[in-house]
């Protein structure tokens, strides 16, 4: 739980994820595909946000024993452990893209015949 | 990239007096995102280069038996492009998903902010709002960046939610390039003028479209002597903006609700040091001129303007990298960004008595606690719109 405190005026929920004004570009030809990646990418998001705060539970329990989710909001990692978190998460990213990373470099060899090519010649080779 | 070079975590921004308190998990949603960005750019971003030089490129010679004529028809084609297409909708996501959490962050505890900026801003004549300046039609066509509300908006009257969130989210747009205060691009303006022009102080230094005032405040500081003066037509913004200054202890700066087209409150020759930071690709095609045009009316003769920008194009850059300097103009609401970087800017200055013989154009790049914050990537892995290097165009005004 986060300790958010609600104001009564704004409803900052609902307020903080209000469009840009300006026409959002379609990505792909199907809308729907567009929409679903906004909801994967934002999934992608919350996970590496639960794995940070369970590293952070688990450094606060390494340290005192018992803590109290004050002490986890107010959590301040030092140079070391920042940097260790900071690989976490370039990790995580990494395994999430490795499909987009793997096409990228698929584009560097277009010429390569496919398996299936490639298996014929090896038969007739 | 090296294996251990990662985003420094977001608990290093300095929370100056009106900065937003994060709670854990929004600090590393922050933490995500810088990192996200870091790999998009430095670990993904070569293969729009590559998707362009082996697939889009010779499918654009063979149809129309000759190179591209400039970079809106390589737009267009890589637009077509499968990959491309994907990095730029994860990229324009990552944009929309920074501006979610700075918002939730800072309208969750608005009540706290505003009573803090009231703190700083309440019976100091260093705060000038004009209620009669209008937002200019160029700023609100469309939010700027895909900020909500872009610099001006208010979720209630007199708040400063618009800089807050403008201030607590630069850091993951940027992967923690510009340090801890967000502010590498003034101290690098700091650092070049010490070099320049050493034991240089000038009486009066004019920054305009300051937003919150990062890159004025280290001028400011370096400057205690000087009557500093920051325009901006953005009210949220200067109210936080002025806070801040005023937290970090600059109190020769001056903040003033005004519009950059229309200086006549200010006389001819009263400002030794005219000054804008990332602010010329927010304009327009008439207002840019204009402001040129005041900014050197109001400059002393002998005195420096200076503009710091991405580079601008020209011929001897590869309609390639024109392109992709492009992305934010099409993709991250940055409707001037490509015209302006088209423009003959130092045919501008001169038209404005700024005599080409008088210009200089040097690189500066961000300068930052290198300790925490990481040097950032040029070239291939670079981040183009974000890189925290920039180019100077500047001039000395000729004296009389």
């Amino acid at each position: 739980m986060e300790a958010h405190r609600v104001t009564d005026e704004i409803d900052w929920i609902a307020r903080a994820g209000i469009k840009a004004k300006g026409k959002r570009p379609a990505y792909f030809e199907d809308p729907a595909t567009d929409r679903t990646l906004s909801i994967v990418m934002a999934l992608v998001a919350e996970v590496s946000v639960m794995r940070e705060r369970i590293d952070t539970i688990e450094r606060l329990l390494e340290a005192k024993g018992s803590i109290t989710r004050a002490d986890i909001e107010n959590y301040t990692p030092d140079r070391a452990a920042g940097k260790e978190r900071g690989l976490l998460t370039k990790a995580y990213i990494a395994r999430i893209m490795r499909g987009v990373q793997q096409d990228m470099e698929a584009l560097a060899e277009l010429d390569t015949p496919s398996v299936e090519e490639l298996s014929k010649t090896l038969r007739d080779m | 990239m090296s294996v251990d070079e990662v985003s420094p975590p977001y608990t290093e921004v300095t929370r100056h007096a009106v900065f937003p308190t994060p709670s854990h998990d929004e600090a590393a949603r922050f933490n995500f995102l810088a990192n996200f960005n870091k790999f998009m750019a430095a670990g993904i971003g070569a293969g729009n280069a590559l998707t362009y030089e082996k697939r889009v490129l010779p499918a654009l010679v063979k149809a129309h038996g000759r190179e591209p004529k400039d970079r809106f028809e390589i737009r267009h084609a890589m637009n077509r492009d499968p990959w491309h297409r994907y990095w730029s909708a994860l990229k324009r996501n990552s944009m929309e998903m920074r501006q979610q959490n700075g918002r939730a962050m800072v309208l969750r505890q608005l009540d706290e902010l505003d009573a803090k900026a009231r703190q700083f801003n309440e019976g100091r004549d260093t705060l000038v709002l004009d209620p009669s300046v209008e937002v200019p039609r160029y700023q609100a066509a469309i939010d700027i960046h895909c900020m909500p509300g872009s610099y001006h908006g208010e979720e209630r009257p007199g708040d400063v939610s618009a800089g807050a969130n403008y201030d607590c989210g630069i850091f993951a747009t940027t992967g923690g390039g510009l340090g801890a205060l967000n502010d590498g691009g003034g101290q690098a303006l700091v650092e070049w003028i010490g070099k320049e022009r050493p034991g240089w102080v000038p009486k009066r230094i004019l920054d305009l479209g300051c937003t919150i005032g990062h890159n004025v405040v280290p001028l400011a500081l370096a400057f205690p002597d000087t009557e500093v003066i920051a325009i901006d037509t953005a009210a949220p913004s200067l109210r936080y903006g002025h806070a801040r200054a005023q937290a970090l202890g600059a109190y020769n700066l001056k903040f003033i609700q005004m519009n950059a087209e229309d200086m006549s409150a200010f006389a001819d020759a009263s400002f030794d040091w005219v000054q804008t930071t990332m602010y010329l690709h927010e304009l327009s095609g008439s207002a840019l001129p204009r402001v040129i045009n005041e900014g050197v009316r109001v400059l002393a003769s002998g005195g420096l303007m200076l503009h710091l920008e991405q580079p601008q194009y020209s011929d001897a850059m590869p309609l390639y990298e024109q392109f992709i300097r492009d992305w934010d103009a099409f993709n991250n609401n940055e409707p001037f960004w490509s015209a302006m970087h088209a423009l003959d800017l130092k045919g501008i200055m001169a038209a404005a008595g700024l005599p080409h013989d008088h210009q200089f154009v040097t690189g500066v790049t961000a300068v930052v606690d290198e300790a925490i914050f990481p040097k950032q990537a040029q070239g291939a892995g670079e981040d183009h719109g974000r890189a925290a290097s920039w180019n100077a165009y500047g001039a000395w005004k000729p004296t009389a």
